[in-house]
Formats: C-alpha cells, structure tokens, sequence
C-alpha cells in the first residue's frame, strides 16, 4: 500500500505524467465498447427493405429534429410483451442504421413513435400537430400549427442529401441530382413523380396537410411520421426468418 | 503594439468571416449566430484596441503582471456568471415543469417545450455548471500551485469564448438549430469555437500547474485535469459531423444509427462523469477541507478513487440503452461497470463526509458547511440510485419514465448545486475583499429552501416514474393491457404539480442567494446574531515569489 502511495507521487509531480496517465485510462473503455460495434457483422441485422428517406421524408426527419420532438418521444421498441402490444414489433438495429443522427430518444414523455407510420390518417396527424389537446384530451404536447402556415424551405435538398452520403447513407447520384424534383412531387399527387417510387420504394406520394396547392413543413414532418416503422415488413414470414437465421448464425459464431 | 496588431487582427477576421457567413447564410438562424459572433468580435477588436496602454507600449515599458497577487478577475466574472446562469436555468427548468403541468404554456414556435428543454438542460449543466467549474478551478489551481494564473490573456479569452459559446447554443435552441443528441445539442461551428476554447482552458490550466512554486499536484488538480482531458476527447468524438454547406448551420452527424447511439451516450454519460462529477468533486476537494478546516480525510482512498472512478465511468455509457438494439454484450459490460462505480463514487463520498471528522459540530452551526454536507449525501444517494437503475431488470421499469428525470435532478440539485452554492458562498467575501457575507442567516434560508425543493421534487418524480412504469405494463384478468397511453399521461399531472412546486422552492433559494451575493458584493453587512465561519487570512492568500521551482515540473 505504502509503495503505491511512495510511486504515485511520480505522477504527482509530473503534470504530462498525469495528464497521459489520465488520457489513457478514460480511453481504453469506448475503445473497448464502441470500436467492435463498427467490425462486429452481426451488430446490424440484415433485413430486407431499410432504405434512405426521401428528400420529403428527410425534411420532415429535419423538422423532427429541430422541434425537439426527440425528447419527449422515444423511436426504440424494446422486447417486451407490452411494448410489442403497444407499439408493435420491437426496434431492429437495421431500421436505424440510415439514421444520422438517431432518434431512439430517452423518455416517454408522449407515446413510442418508431411505428407510428400507417397507424393514424394524415388528416389525424394535421389535427393533431395544430393541436395536440382536439383530439388527445388528457395531452400536454405542445401546438405545431404553424408547420401548416410554413412553406418547406430546403435550402438545398441535393446538398443535404450529399452530405448524408458523406457519412455513410447510400444515395445514388440519381437521388441527388433528383432531389429538388423529388421533393416537390412526392407531396404533389398531380406532378409526374418519374421513378421515385422506383428509387425508393414504399415512398407514399399524395398530399399530406389537406392542401395541395402548397408544400408546407406539415407535410413533410407528417410523410416522416408516415414512413416510420413501414420500411420492414416485420411481421411478415420472410423478415420473421430472416430474423430467425440472423439468431442462429449468431449462435453458430459463438 | 505587436501583440496588440496581432490581437485586433486576429477579431478583425473573425469579424469579417462573420459578416461574409451573414452575407452568405444559406439559413436564417445561420445568419442570426453570424450576427452575434460578429457583434463579440466587434466589441474585442474595440478592447484590444481601447484598452491598450499605447504610452507604456510607446515608452517600451513592458507591462509585467503582479507576480505577488493572484489573477482573479475571471474568477470574479465567473462567479457573477454562474449566478446569472444559474437564475436562468432554474428559470428555464421552472417554465417547462410548468409547461408538463399546462401545456397551455407552450408558446409555438420558440417557446415549445421541445426547444426550450435543451436551453433548460444547456443553462444548467454547461451555463451553471460550466462556469463554476471554470471559475473554481482557476481559483482552486492558483492557491493549490501558488502561482499565478498562466497565460492572463488566454484565461480572460476562455471566459469570454465560454459566454459567447452559451448565447450561441441557446439562442440556436431557440430558432431550431440542434443536431439533436442530447446535452450535446449545439451545430458544427459552436462545436469548433466549443474545441478552441476548450482548448486554451487546458493551456491555461496546465500552464499554471506546470509553474507553480509547491512540488505535489494536489488532489483537486487532478479531477480538474481529468475533467478538461475527457470533455475534450467526448465532445470532439461525439461531435464529428460533416455540415452541408460551410454558409448553413445544419450538419449530419458521422455515427449514426446503433454506432451514433452508443457514442452519444459514451459522451452523454461521462457529461454527467467527467464535467457534473469529476469537476465538481475537484471543486469537493478544495471547498469541503478548507470550509471545515481541516485536512481530507484520507489520501490513500483520493488515490484510489480517482483512478477507479476516471477508468470505470467511461464504461458505463450503455446503461442508456438497455433493451435497445444495442447488442446485449455491450448492454452487460455497461451494466457490469456502471455497478462497480458505486464504489469509487463512494469513495468520494466518504473522502468528503469524513474530512469533517472532529468538527461535526460545524454542520449545526455553519450553513455553507451544512450546504456542502448535503451536497456530499445527495451525491452518495443518486450514485448508489444510478447503480441500481442500470441493473436490467430494475431499468426495465425505470427507463423511458420520470424516475430517470428524478434521478438526475437529486444530482443535479442536490450535489451539483448544492456544492457550487457552498463553494459561491466561500469565494464571493474573499474575492471581493468583504469581512463576511452579506448575511450567513440568508444561507441558511437558501438551504432550507433548496433542500426540501428538491424532496418535492424527487420524491414526485420517484412516484410518477414508477406510476409509469408499472401503468404501462399492466394487464387485466383479460390478458389485455388495462391503460391507454394517454391514461398514464393523465395520471402525471399531479406528479408535475408537486415537481414543479419542488423547483419553485428551489428557484427561491437561489433568488435568496442571488440577493446575498449582490449585496456581499456592494459592501453591505447585514447586522444579525453571527453564525460563525471558517477562518481567513488575506496575508497568506498570496503566491510564493521567488520560491524554489519543483524538480519535476
């Protein structure tokens, strides 16, 4: 005990000593835990179906984020027989992985939204977001109405898309050279949508805030919301084996 | 006049970046920040060029600081900031609890819950927090090295960074520019000015250790040194992003999905370990010996906590993510770890509580003492709490629910706060060169006030946490879930009440301590039956000049 204290007072007297001692020491624990996450195959799933937002959709993901929504709203179903009842097949690692930054969130202040897509019309949601308490009584979410009022503005739907590309998300030159067009259309059900559904597929095209003259933030906050949880068919037969090989090949590799 | 030019130069181009990033904003709230940097690097070019001494320059008369005083007008500036901060962010918190409770409060846009919750959780932690830890550790490292502060002009930079660093992240919640990982909320550019000043605060501090007149690092040092080191490796880390245009203020982060998760709360938990634990433990250190009086209890167990709870906190970053799509072998190693932490975490508890072995008797009679002890038994609570909620099964209930925002507020209000206030309240009459505070019986009303605050507002949110938790997985003889989810939220709503009548008590206490600080700093002594204080004698409060430097430095 003595000898640790006499050798301690090295690093004591040293500040560079110190300072590289604690350096080392903090780093090796997110080496350890994050560092195989990115080489471990089987830390994502392979399923059929994630694919990147739409133009669209990834404003609205855009509009998601700045209005906060990820702190009272968790986008991460855990395996638990009222959670599964509730919201619906547990999250899969897959269904995130285009996901820059993640929205699994932390509380549940307001309902799990990881597949909340589907399950109400557009026209619920709109009322919904201009306000919450119409249709939820008991609700403390605050009022969106001014999404509705809000024309979209993306100062560059092609530039944000090249960025997302830059940290991994894999948009083809098409999707970016496309990505104004394809912003307009998928919430204009009278423009001519060329092959969006084609480059994205399940993509919904029609409009979303109950007015078609105009592409407003409503819209596509609510195409995200519509999309979510929708891109894998989980409870369909070749997901659940998919998933089922997924499992075993795990415990093969162990 | 060289260092002059090169100072005014160095604003003049930030100045014009500014206004060409508000010529060129491919965003509104893009061109707003550009405004406000503008404006900072407006006024720094008109003090380095107003406040320079051009006939010492002209005469060749080299203005050396006073070797004999301790450089301590940014500790000065940080303790009005931190109080002014602290104001804000209990404000801030007060407002949204209210909000939870009527949502009738939330004014859309700018003022809806969602974007106000990380001004809340920003003003606290890094505007409060931030400053005190700054402000105490320049204090702290001058005394403990006896030296003056390295780098004067870098330290004046670092506070005045640190403030524009606030507006800009606050004001960005406020129009929507967030990249949305939490307590790491500000976009790319506040990111990098974040990086430089973080940076010169490292220089800063070094700097003085490395010239300071007694051989050992003392035991506050070091918790200092290790809470610059890992915030600056968590938030470079956690923050790399590629933005979209170098004109606009949004950016995507690099990690995303299961990865960006696990390093947001690598980094997010180690907020809490390094810059709500490490730091203020440092503060611990210094303030709790020096208020009681007498020595820390044990320098063996400082050794061993230290480099136990630095090595094991890192680990426990998984523990925000049980259940999740995480895979379960990091889930375990977080939980694994975040459980050892009880231990050295502890330690720092009991380093602290047993420092005031033989002079208990100042818990009667002293408030600031009383303050910090209470600080030292809420730290001890939320990290035996902390443990346990990382155990999977107890996290099973807990997670997602008010237990977790309870959780962190006995931390937040009981050991954070309440050790900054205690360590307020010993610097203000010493800085500002005051016999004693304006009232040691206000202190005591400021105690009072906060403590049984935070019992509403623990205890309120232990009970709507677990409400939560157990309506959510209720079932009925029918096998069918018995409650809707709007029935749980419904169920909150006296659970809100209480919690945000808990903050209003301890909004209170601060408007108290406001008040003494203010009127500590005018000079005015209230006339009331003493209290009594710790000892202090401004002749030994100096540097030792000329003293031998140590072998090692």
């Amino acid at each position: 005990m003595t000898t640790i204290v006499e050798r301690h007072k090295t690093l004591e007297r040293n500040v560079t000593l110190l300072g590289i001692g604690a350096l080392i020491t903090v780093a090796i624990g997110g080496i350890v835990e994050i560092a195989p996450l990115f080489w471990i195959d089987n830390t994502i799933e392979k399923v059929e179906g994630v694919r990147p937002y739409t133009p669209l959709e990834q404003a609205g993901r855009d509009i998601y984020v700045r209005e906060g929504c990820y702190v009272c709203h968790s986008q991460m179903i855990r395996p638990f027989r009222d959670e599964v009842e509730r919201y619906g097949h547990y999250s899969l690692a897959a269904e995130s992985m285009f996901d820059h930054p993640f929205q699994w969130g932390s509380e549940r202040t307001g309902p799990d939204l990881a597949r909340v897509g589907g399950r109400y019309s557009d026209e619920w949601h709109v009322q919904h977001l201009k306000n919450p308490q119409s249709v939820v009584p008991e609700s403390v979410m605050p009022k969106y109405g001014f999404l509705s009022e809000s024309e979209l503005k993306v100062p560059d739907a092609g530039a944000n898309l090249t960025a997302l590309r830059r940290v991994g998300v894999p948009y083809t030159d098409k999707d970016i050279e496309m990505a104004v067009a394809d912003l307009k259309a998928q919430g204009d059900p009278e423009a001519d949508a060329g092959d969006l559904a084609a480059r994205y597929p399940k993509a919904q095209i029609r409009d979303y805030d109950g007015d078609p003259a105009r592409l407003t933030e409503m819209d596509a906050l609510v195409a995200y919301l519509q999309v979510l949880g929708t891109m894998v068919d989980v409870n369909g037969a070749a997901a659940q084996e998919e998933l089922a090989q997924n499992k075993s090949g795990q415990e093969k590799s162990r | 006049m060289v260092t002059v030019l090169a100072r005014a130069g160095i604003w003049l181009a930030v100045l014009f970046l500014a206004v060409v990033g508000v010529a060129m904003a491919a965003d509104e709230g893009f061109a707003v920040h550009m405004g406000i940097v503008a404006f900072a690097a407006l006024v720094a070019v008109w003090f380095t060029i107003g406040g320079a001494d051009y006939s010492a320059i002209a005469r060749g008369i080299l203005k050396m600081p006073d070797e004999g005083r301790y450089d301590d007008d940014p500790v000065r500036w940080g303790m009005i900031a931190t109080v002014f901060w602290g104001m804000a962010g209990f404000l801030a918190g007060l407002f949204i609890a209210l909000q939870l409770t009527w949502p009738i409060l939330d004014l859309e846009p700018y003022l809806n819950f969602g974007r106000l919750r990380p001004l809340h959780t920003s003003a606290v932690i890094f505007a409060f927090g931030g400053n005190a830890l700054i402000a105490t550790s320049f204090y702290v490292v001058q005394r403990t090295c006896r030296a003056r502060l390295a780098f004067p002009g870098m330290a004046r930079f670092v506070f005045w960074g640190y403030q524009l660093f606030i507006v800009l992240a606050a004001t960005g919640y406020l129009l929507g520019i967030t990249q949305s990982k939490e307590y790491a909320e500000p976009e790319w550019y506040v990111d990098w000015w974040l990086t430089i000043v973080w940076v010169c605060y490292l220089l800063v501090f070094v700097g003085t250790i490395v010239k300071r007149a007694e051989p050992h690092i003392y035991v506050a040092n070091w918790f200092y040194l290790a809470f610059i080191l890992t915030i600056a490796m968590l938030h470079v880390v956690n923050n790399l992003d590629v933005p979209v245009s170098v004109f606009g203020s949004k950016s995507y982060p690099l990690f995303g999905g299961v990865q960006g998760a696990l390093v947001q709360w690598w980094y997010g938990h180690n907020a809490v370990g390094f810059f709500l634990t490490a730091g203020f433990l440092a503060m611990m250190y210094y303030f709790v010996p020096k208020q009681a009086e007498r020595p820390i209890y044990s320098y063996r167990l400082s050794i061993i906590h230290f480099w136990a709870l630095i090595f094991l906190y890192i680990w426990a970053g998984p523990h925000h993510l049980h259940y999740t799509a995480l895979p379960d072998w990091a889930q375990t190693l977080g939980m694994v770890f975040s459980i050892m932490l009880w231990m050295p975490s502890w330690g720092g508890m009991i380093n602290g509580l047993m420092t005031l072995n033989g002079a208990w008797d100042k818990v009667r009679t002293d408030p600031i003492i009383r303050m910090m002890v209470m600080a030292l038994a809420f730290y001890g609570m939320s990290t035996f709490e902390g443990p346990m909620m990382s155990i999977k099964s107890v996290n099973s209930l807990s997670h997602y629910t008010n237990w977790t925002i309870g959780h962190v507020h006995s931390g937040a209000l009981g050991w954070n706060g309440m050790i900054t206030f205690g360590a307020i309240y010993y610097l203000v009459p010493r800085l500002w060169g005051r016999t004693r505070l304006y009232s040691l019986r206000m202190v005591n009303w400021h105690f009072w006030l906060a403590t049984i605050g935070i019992v509403f507002y623990a205890a309120s949110m232990w009970v709507a946490g677990i409400t939560q938790g157990l309506m959510w997985r209720e079932y009925g003889a029918d096998g069918y879930l018995v409650n809707t989810f709007a029935d749980t939220v419904a169920a909150m709503h006296p659970m809100y009440a209480l919690r945000a009548f808990g903050g209003l008590l301890y909004l209170a206490g601060a408007v108290v301590m406001t008040a003494n600080v203010w009127l500590t700093i005018a000079g005015k002594l209230r006339s009331e039956a003493p209290m009594r204080d710790a000892a202090y004698d401004p002749a030994a409060d100096k540097p030792i000049v000329g003293a031998a430097q140590p072998a090692h430095a």
